[in-house]
C-alpha cells in the first residue's frame, strides 16, 4: 500500500515565479490497486510520480510504502521495491547489452552484484519461456544488443525487466506514449496482463484517455496539483470518454485557455 | 627489427593504459584526465620502491592500488562534490604532478645499474634459456598485458561488470536497479586509473628511470589507441574491444616509430602524438558524437529525473 501524506511541493520557492503545486496532498493506494493518473500538462502528474521514486526532493509531508516511511530514503534506496517504466523505450534496458545480458541484470536486482557471472546459463529457458508469450519472436535473439530492437519491443522488454522481482510499487509513466497505436495496445495489454498476474500495485500516468479508462480500477484527475476526479471500481466502469473530455474543456475555459 | 621490437613492447605496455582510457572514455562516457598523472604515479612509485629494494612484483600491485586511489579521489570529486567529469579530472592530475614529485623526490630518478626489476631479476635469468634472453622484456610484457587484458574481460562479464557497463550505458537503468550510479562510477575509475599506473609502473620497469615529463599526453595516446582499437572492432566482427584496443595501441606506436624513422627528431614526438590522434579522429567518426551507436529514430529526448 501506498499513503501519500500531506504531500507538500514547490517549484521556484520564494522567488516571484513561486508554484506552489502540492497543498497536503493525500493519496492512498491500497495493496494491488490499479491507479491511472490523467491530466493536463502542469498538472503535477509527473512531479507526483517523482517525488514518489525520490527523484525530485519534496517540501513537506511523508511518503509511506507498505508501512515503512520512505521519505527520507534516495532514489536508489526506493527502486529497491519499487519498478519503473517510463516514455521513452530507450530507458529502460541498456543498449549496447544483449536481451540476455538485461534479463540477467534485471533478476538480480535486489541481490549483490558481485563478481559472480553475470550471466546464468541455466536460466536461459526460464528466460525464454517469458519471451515466448510477447509474441514477437524475442526468444529467438536472445544474443541480440537491444539497439537493435524497435520501441515496442524495447518497451515490451522494459515492461517485463521491470517485473520480474517481486515489487511494492510499479510505476509507470506515459510508457505508452512514444509508441504507434498498434503498439500501444499491444504494450497496454502486456501492462494489464503482468499487473494482474503478479497483483502489483501500481501507479500509471497517461495521456491516453481511453486506456486511463480501459484499465485499471481507479481513475484519478489532476488539475494544479489537486485531485479532481476519483473514480473507482463500478463508478469507474460507469465513466465515458465524453464526461473525462468536459471537463478537460471546463478546466481550460476557466484558465481561460 | 629493434624499432619493432621497442615498438610492440611499447605498445603493449601503453596498451594495459589504453585499457583502462577504454573503461573510462567508452564503457563510462567519462573523458577522464587523471590518467596523466596516474601513469607517472605508477612510474614515481615503482622508481623509488624498486630502488629501496621492494620485490618488483609487490611494487607493481602497490601501483596499481595507488593508481585506483586516485581514480577514487576522482570520483568522489566529480560524484559528490559534483564538479564537472573534465574538470574532476584535471584537479587531480594537476595534483597528482606535485605528488610525483614528493615521492621520486627529483623530476628524474633513474634506477641503478644493479636494481632488479620484473624484467632483471635472478629468478626470470634461471627460468629462460640464453636464446631467450633479447626477447624476455618482450615476453614478461606480452604475459602482463594479455593477463590485464583477460582479467578485464572476466571482470566485465561478472555482475560487479554488468553494472559498470550498464553506467556509462543508461545510468537510469542503474538506480532503477537500486543502486547508486555514482559509486559504480568511482569503482569504474578506481579500475581505470589502477590499470593505467600499473602500465606506469612497467614502463619505468622496463625503461629504468622515472621522469616526471612520462604523463604528458597519456590521454591522448589512450584515445588514439581505443579510437583505433574499436575501428579494429568493427571491421573485424569477432575480435573483443579489448584485444582491439591493444593492438590499437600496439598500431599507434608503430606510427609513431615510422615518423621517427622517416628522419623527424625525437623530441617532436608529443606534437606527432597529438597529431596523430587528430588524424585518427579525422578518420574515424568519433569527432563530434561517440561512435556510440545511435539510439532508434522515434527516440523521445525527455529530462530525465535525478539524472
Amino acid at each position: 500500500m501506498l499513503d501519500l501524506i500531506d504531500l507538500e511541493k514547490y517549484y521556484a520557492r520564494g522567488t516571484v515565479d513561486e508554484t506552489h503545486l502540492f497543498k497536503d496532498f493525500n493519496l492512498t493506494v491500497p495493496d494491488g490497486q490499479f491507479l491511472a493518473i490523467i491530466g493536463s500538462n502542469g498538472s503535477g502528474k509527473t512531479s507526483l510520480l517523482n517525488a514518489i521514486c525520490g527523484d525530485i526532493p519534496i517540501d513537506g509531508g511523508s511518503i509511506i510504502l507498505d508501512g515503512v516511511d520512505i521519505t527520507k530514503q534516495k532514489n536508489f534506496e526506493r527502486y529497491a521495491s519499487t519498478g519503473r517504466v517510463f516514455q521513452d523505450p530507450a530507458a529502460g534496458t541498456c543498449p549496447s547489452m544483449t536481451i540476455l545480458e538485461n534479463l540477467s541484470i534485471a533478476e538480480n536486482k535486489g541481490k549483490p552484484y558481485n563478481l559472480g557471472r553475470g550471466v546464468s546459463h541455466n536460466r536461459v529457458d526460464y528466460y525464454r519461456s517469458l519471451l515466448e508469450p510477447l509474441g514477437l519472436g524475442l526468444e529467438n535473439k536472445l544474443n541480440a544488443k537491444v539497439e537493435s530492437l524497435s520501441g515496442g519491443q524495447r518497451q515490451a522488454l522494459a515492461l517485463l525487466v521491470s517485473t520480474m522481482v517481486p515489487l511494492k510499487l510499479l510505476i509507470l509513466d506515459e510508457h505508452t506514449a512514444a509508441l504507434d497505436p498498434k503498439t500501444q495496445q499491444i504494450t497496454m495489454d502486456l501492462t494489464n496482463q503482468l499487473v494482474e498476474e503478479k497483483d502489483l500495485t501500481t501507479v500509471m500516468v497517461t495521456h491516453n484517455l481511453r486506456h486511463a479508462l480501459k484499465y485499471g480500477d481507479r481513475l484519478i484527475m489532476l488539475h494544479e496539483g489537486d485531485i479532481i476526479l476519483d473514480k473507482e471500481g463500478a463508478e469507474k466502469e460507469a465513466l465515458v470518454l465524453e464526461d473525462i473530455i468536459n471537463m478537460f474543456n471546463e478546466i481550460s475555459i476557466e484558465y481561460g485557455n | 627489427m629493434n624499432a619493432i621490437l621497442g615498438a610492440l613492447e611499447t605498445g603493449l605496455i601503453y596498451g594495459i593504459m589504453a585499457l583502462g582510457v577504454y573503461i573510462t572514455y567508452r564503457i563510462l562516457d567519462f573523458p577522464d584526465l587523471t590518467v596523466d598523472g596516474s601513469f607517472p604515479l605508477g612510474g614515481a612509485i615503482s622508481a623509488s620502491l624498486l630502488l629501496a629494494g621492494f620485490n618488483p612484483i609487490l611494487v607493481l600491485l602497490i601501483s596499481f592500488i595507488a593508481g585506483c586511489l586516485a581514480g577514487i579521489v576522482t570520483g568522489i570529486i566529480h560524484v559528490k562534490l559534483k564538479v564537472r567529469n573534465l574538470i574532476a579530472g584535471i584537479i587531480v592530475m594537476t595534483g597528482l604532478y606535485t605528488i610525483n614529485l614528493r615521492i621520486a623526490g627529483r623530476s628524474n630518478l633513474p634506477l641503478r645499474l644493479d636494481t632488479s626489476t620484473i624484467f632483471r631479476n635472478n629468478f626470470l635469468f634461471e627460468m629462460i634459456p640464453d636464446t631467450l634472453v633479447p626477447y624476455l622484456p618482450l615476453i614478461v610484457i606480452v604475459f602482463l598485458s594479455l593477463g590485464a587484458k583477460f582479467i578485464l574481460d572476466w571482470y566485465l562479464g561478472t555482475r560487479s561488470g554488468y553494472l559498470l557497463r550498464a553506467v556509462g550505458d543508461n545510468d537510469l537503468l542503474v538506480t532503477v536497479l537500486a543502486k547508486d550510479k555514482g559509486t559504480v562510477k568511482i569503482i569504474g575509475l578506481a579500475i581505470a586509473n589502477g590499470l593505467v599506473a600499473f602500465a606506469g609502473s612497467i614502463f619505468v620497469q622496463r625503461y629504468r628511470a622515472f621522469d616526471i615529463s612520462l604523463g604528458v599526453g597519456t590521454v591522448v595516446i589512450g584515445l588514439a589507441s581505443v579510437i583505433v582499437g574499436l575501428a579494429i572492432a568493427r571491421k573485424i566482427p569477432l575480435i573483443k574491444v579489448t584485444s582491439a584496443v591493444i593492438i590499437g595501441s600496439i598500431l599507434y606506436r608503430m606510427c609513431l616509430a615510422l615518423a621517427i624513422r622517416a628522419g623527424l627528431p625525437a623530441s617532436d614526438m608529443k606534437l606527432i602524438t597529438a597529431l596523430l590522434l587528430l588524424v585518427i579522429l579525422v578518420i574515424s567518426s568519433e569527432r563530434i558524437k561517440k561512435a556510440k551507436p545511435e539510439v532508434s529514430p522515434g527516440r523521445i529526448k525527455k529530462a530525465v529525473p535525478g539524472a
